[in-house]
């Protein structure tokens, strides 16, 4: 655990957003919710047909996680990141709609960075592989829809302190651009 | 005649799986370690310690150390002195992993056909078996679980025999720095060279497995592994891919030999959760 981190609360106030920084640590405490690849598809379907979301997501954020199964007396399984490019397709539209944060691992494409900047959203950084550690974390989880997608499913998740690092902050710095250079021989 | 009874085989495939999700290896222990003693930049240190962490709660609480509990891959040596008695051998070593991936509260990530349907077979199976005949009365299975974070960003090039050694290097620095923050640094990175297309990638996976700290029994082949790590490392993409010197633990390179007009190269990047297991029968 670094010795500086700020504490943020989700869902995330604009204030909030504006004081978050590439490079910062931070400990993540509230509500997000899990959505995946289909999730992402669905969901801007929906969009697109001008319907109605099955949770409102709006000022909310978006934790890219399809969990393991949770063993008898766990609330969640093991829970780190997946791969965020992989959402680049459809996350310009959720973010154009209301979505205020991301948390994955991984770059993002120029359309996103875009429509982050565009719409004032973060995008925090998970430990890929910190699976169990993140677990503890997470404190209920709550089935929203698409329960047929298993672990893919939307689901809402309380978390206190969930560690993360804030990658792409709403001006666009990117630590996945600036961090590498910095070390780069 | 050895007999060795396909319920041996599938309860052993089970207790593999469990191994290797729960309790990552010694080896890639000590590299995370060294890794962390080595690491200049403090968000790669606190990324490499929450690793070491996350390995420690994973084994204590028997959870599994990713969420991506992968594909299952297997390696079987089997004894061409031994006799499979009690079932079919593939139904063994598929039941093997559907008790480990059920019972064990591993995550089910495969989907029956790959671009229309898309609905998961619920128990991760069918798993991907690797079969070799070998001799003697000994079965020997080499189990991974791997996951597609890393899987995703691996690559293939058919090479002119020209390109040579600094082709094959150029191409793995390539390779990783196109991969980034996505495969989880710090990665392991397999690489196979030679034989045809679908060889060079089996011995590319492969190679990812083995075990740390063992190079290359060819020194000059040892050499372009050490050469292409300390490359590697000068990237800066660092653990978690947030800037640092520890992109990879290791490179492993194993080869085959080539035809005279062209050499395969397989660039097959394993996380650092590198989940593997082995047992002999």
């Amino acid at each position: 655990m670094p010795d500086l981190y700020k504490r943020v609360s989700m869902p995330l106030t604009d204030e909030q957003i504006e004081n978050l920084n590439s490079g910062e640590n931070v400990l993540i405490s509230g509500i997000i919710y899990s959505a995946r690849d289909t999730v992402h598809k669905r969901l801007t379907g929906l969009l697109a047909e001008g319907k109605e979301l099955p949770v409102n997501l709006k000022g909310q954020t978006i934790y890219y996680v399809g969990p393991t199964p949770a063993k008898p007396g766990q609330v969640c399984g093991s829970a780190g990141p997946t791969t965020s490019s992989r959402m680049d397709v459809y996350t310009p539209q959720l973010l154009d709609y209301g979505l205020k944060g991301m948390i994955g691992k991984g770059k993002r494409s120029e359309a996103v960075i875009e429509a982050m900047i565009r719409n004032k959203a973060v995008h925090f950084a998970a430990t890929g592989g910190a699976a169990a550690v993140i677990a503890k974390s997470i404190k209920a989880v709550e089935m929203i829809a698409y329960e047929d997608l298993g672990a893919e499913a939307l689901q809402k998740m309380t978390v206190v302190d969930f560690p993360a690092i804030v990658v792409i902050d709403s001006k666009g710095h990117n630590l996945y651009e600036s961090g590498p250079l910095q070390y780069a021989l | 005649m050895r007999e060795i009874n396909a319920q041996t085989i599938k309860e052993t495939v089970k207790q593999l799986f469990w191994q290797a999700n729960y309790e990552i290896g010694p080896d890639i222990l000590e590299a995370l370690r060294q890794g962390l003693r080595q690491e200049e930049s403090p968000t790669g240190r606190a990324i490499l310690e929450q690793i070491l962490q996350n390995n420690e709660t994973a084994r204590c609480e028997k959870m599994p150390i990713c969420q991506d509990t992968g594909m299952a891959v297997l390696f079987i040596k089997l004894g061409q002195d031994v006799r499979i008695v009690g079932g079919d051998f593939n139904e063994a070593v598929n039941q093997g992993v559907r008790e480990a991936y059920t019972e064990g509260y591993l995550r089910k990530s495969l989907v029956m056909d790959p671009i229309f349907d898309r609905i998961n077979t619920k128990d991760n199976t069918p798993a991907v078996i690797h079969l070799e005949l070998v001799p003697g009365d000994k079965i020997n299975i080499l189990v991974t679980s791997k996951g597609f974070g890393s899987e995703n960003m691996s690559r293939l090039k058919m090479m002119t025999p020209a390109e040579g050694e600094e082709g094959v290097k150029k191409f793995v620095l390539e390779t990783v720095a196109l991969a980034g923050p996505n495969p989880c640094p710090p990665i392991i990175v397999g690489v196979g060279i030679g034989g045809t297309l679908e060889k060079a990638a089996l011995i590319a996976k492969k190679a990812t497995l083995r075990p740390l700290g063992q190079p290359n029994p060819d020194p000059r082949y040892a050499q372009m592994e050490r050469d292409i790590l300390s490359e590697i490392n000068k990237l800066g993409i660092g653990p978690g891919g947030l800037g640092g010197r520890i992109t990879a633990l290791a490179v492993n390179i194993d080869y085959f030999p080539a035809h005279i007009a062209g050499t395969a190269v397989v660039v097959n990047i394993c996380c650092h959760a590198a989940r593997h297991a082995e047992a002999e029968i």
